[in-house]
């Protein structure tokens, strides 16, 4: 019984880290391509899920989760275009700088709009409770969660490796100067790299927002944990966040299982860990322009 | 100019990260000095949200009080600022007697950070009234002659819910688990607790310290099931509440859900149809109170939203403050404690009077268990809870919940 007990935690960790990858992957994608540590990310994922909380109001939760992430996305654009663009060739404190301030500034303009009070939201009436499959216990809210996540993921895996978008930007991360040099500017595919990567983020606010609680500093929560996975996974690899992810999802489980007073200070001391015996994490690639 | 690995970066990020913890500005009202009094409440951290309503309520009291003409015919210089976590609080604390010259302290919610300016104002020799933090320990051992308690104390919460879940046949012989935020409130709130349990022979079968930062709640709950209980009692704070009842009402598990703290700003920020269950309150705004009434609707007419108890707290504490300053025509220290000390009675928007108890300090007063209205009967959003009959009952001595002395080992030095 015990194992089964500890399966049900392992699983439930899988899972777990399927959220937290939704937010580390355009976190690292935005870092692999653009150079840039993106403070803000976490901004964007707060957005997210008050954004959603508004749609859902007038239009329901079915639209709101496909909404928000839109209306994230494009802002994604003006923060590209206007803000980010400036900075990746500069010195990358002046990005982490500006990302920082970012982030506090959009947090207060959440204070600012919608008040210090945590909003409300709810799950779907429908989506509720648990199923049993065998004798393991799942939220049927986060089974779905699980389904988005697997599909974002395959649809982000075929953008990346099957089309020639996805050959530009991975070049564009290996070789900048190369693709440069073949005539192609890496601008606009940055831009929808950004697009792609707040939007996930918001669709992770929109779909954490029913079963945590919506408030301002919501994104520096996130944040924090999102860079520990990208860390843990290395840089440049797409399986290596989504391994870490997992990883970081699984361990915290497991030690909340034996020890629950160590839960948070597990994902940190694996981070540690992995860093001692592969600094570049998992399965980072070297990549000539970061080191 | 110096230039960084990224990757090195990535890592300085990371930590970089956690430093955004740091408070939001603060909101000084710097006028030529009168009355200066040092405000501190959390306004980010796990305790922010229901820390944003207590600010409003201390405004509110400080704006009539300036409006009908200050105390002892002083405006009031209120200096509210975010006490981030108990190490800052001190340090602002500190700073707000040396520098600013404040002439009293008061609020918080934090149990720890409530601990800490205790100390400094006993160093300073200067008041301080604790108004959310509800430690037993803060009016107990770690009592001193320059605090002042407000909220109910853990140990009245849990006579509060115990009481109404004993009449519903949901204690003798249950199995419970609890899930107790890990810091100095929940540890004291365990304790309580569990002495509630062995007293009225329920067993406690599980028992979960879960750190104030934590946003997913999946692994207990998988625990909490696995353990099987016919109860199960969260001893969680702020943000901890609500993020359990939304994730408990996710994952629907079969065990009734009760709990020893909530707070109604934590309450609202739930989501429709999520909480269930029996937990305590200090005040609430559908209480059948004149004052209380008028109160709510001035607040309401202001701020768009009716008070939640935080908000009523530090109004009402501020409204006691200022009377005894203008009864005692004094701001010094000892004039104050004395003043406090001979028991005197305040309305606080209850059906009875509240007085702070002599030897710790403790403000004496009615609390109210409740359970949740359903959907149908609520007149709005904010109007979620049932309010039980008030603790203790009418008739019975107002101190017969709070701690003996016996039991309360607070020995304050003079």
């Amino acid at each position: 019984m015990q194992f089964g007990f500890l399966l049900e935690q392992v699983v439930n960790g899988l899972v777990l880290g399927g959220y937290y990858l939704l937010i580390a992957l355009g976190l690292s994608l935005i870092f692999s391509v653009g150079g840039i540590v993106n403070l803000a990310h976490g901004a964007f994922y707060a957005l997210g899920a008050y954004i959603s909380v508004e749609i859902t109001k007038y239009l329901g939760f079915g639209s709101a989760v496909v909404l928000s992430p839109i209306a994230v996305a494009l802002f994604g654009i003006l923060f590209e275009r206007f803000i980010l663009r400036r900075f990746y060739d500069a010195d990358p404190i002046l990005s982490l700088l500006v990302t920082f301030g970012l982030a506090m500034v959009t947090e207060q303009a959440i204070r600012i709009i919608w008040g210090a009070p945590p909003l409300s939201a709810a799950i779907p009436q429908a989506l509720r409770g648990s199923v049993f499959l065998g004798d393991f216990l799942f939220s049927r809210y986060r089974l779905l969660i699980l389904a988005v996540v697997a599909a974002v993921l395959v649809g982000v895996w075929l953008l990346l490796h099957k089309t020639s978008f996805g050959r530009v930007v991975r070049a564009g991360i290996q070789r900048p100067d190369m693709v440069a040099a073949l005539g192609i500017r890496l601008q606009p595919y940055m831009t929808a790299i950004v697009m792609l990567g707040v939007g996930m983020a918001a669709l992770g606010g929109a779909f954490f927002a029913p079963i945590t609680i919506v408030h301002p500093a919501m994104g520096a929560e996130i944040i924090t944990v999102a860079f520990v996975v990208v860390v843990i996974g290395g840089l440049g690899s797409f399986w290596g966040v989504v391994l870490a992810a997992m990883l970081v999802g699984v361990v915290r489980g497991i030690t909340i299982h034996f020890a629950p007073a160590a839960g948070e200070a597990s994902i940190y001391v694996l981070m540690f860990l992995v860093l001692l015996v592969r600094p570049r994490g998992l399965l980072g690639e070297r990549i000539e322009k970061f080191e | 100019m110096t230039r960084y690995s990224r990757r090195t970066l990535l890592k300085v990020g990371a930590a970089f990260a956690g430093a955004s913890a740091i408070g939001s500005p603060s909101i000084l009202s710097a006028q030529a000095a009168r009355i200066k009094i040092g405000h501190l409440v959390p306004l980010t951290g796990f305790l922010g949200a229901i820390g944003s309503y207590a600010q409003l309520g201390v405004k509110m009291a400080a704006e009539e009080i300036n409006a009908s003409g200050g105390i002892i015919g002083k405006q009031i210089d209120l200096m509210s600022e975010d006490s981030v976590n108990p190490a800052t609080a001190s340090t602002k604390a500190q700073r707000m007697i040396e520098q600013d010259g404040a002439v009293l302290l008061f609020g918080e919610i934090s149990s720890a950070s409530s601990l800490t300016i205790m100390q400094v104002a006993e160093r300073n020799k200067k008041v301080f009234f604790s108004t959310g933090a509800r430690s037993d320990a803060l009016r107990g051992k770690d009592c001193n002659r320059y605090s002042f308690h407000c909220d109910i104390p853990n140990t009245v919460m849990v006579n509060a819910v115990g009481t109404a879940l004993k009449q519903k046949g949901m204690v003798k012989g249950k199995k419970f688990v609890t899930l107790t935020a890990d810091y100095i409130f929940g540890h004291d709130l365990l304790k309580a607790a569990k002495a509630f349990f062995s007293a009225n022979d329920a067993t406690l079968i599980g028992d979960e310290l879960i750190a104030t930062d934590v946003t997913d709640f999946s692994p207990y709950l998988l625990k909490v099931r696995q353990a099987k209980p016919d109860v199960v009692c969260c001893n969680l704070a702020g943000n901890q509440v609500t993020n359990l009842v939304k994730q408990y009402a996710e994952f629907g598990l079969p065990y009734p859900l009760v709990g020893f703290n909530l707070n109604t700003g934590d309450a609202w920020a739930m989501g429709e149809g999520n909480l269930s269950g029996t937990w305590p309150t200090v005040w609430y705004h559908t209480l059948e109170n004149s004052a209380s009434k008028a109160f709510v609707e001035a607040f309401t007419k202001k701020y768009g939203k009716p008070p939640e108890n935080h908000a009523w707290i530090e109004y009402i504490t501020l409204k006691m403050i200022a009377q005894a300053i203008t009864e005692t025509k004094s701001t010094e220290s000892d004039a104050l404690i004395a003043y406090f000390e001979k028991q005197t009675q305040f309305d606080i928007m209850k059906a009875r009077k509240a007085y702070f108890r002599s030897w710790d300090h403790q403000l004496v007063q009615e609390a109210y268990p409740f359970t949740v209205k359903p959907k149908g009967e609520m007149k709005d959003k904010w109007d979620m809870l049932v309010l039980g009959e008030a603790v203790p009952a009418a008739g019975a001595k107002l101190e017969s919940i709070y701690p003996t002395k016996t039991q309360n080992p607070c020995n304050m030095k003079a």
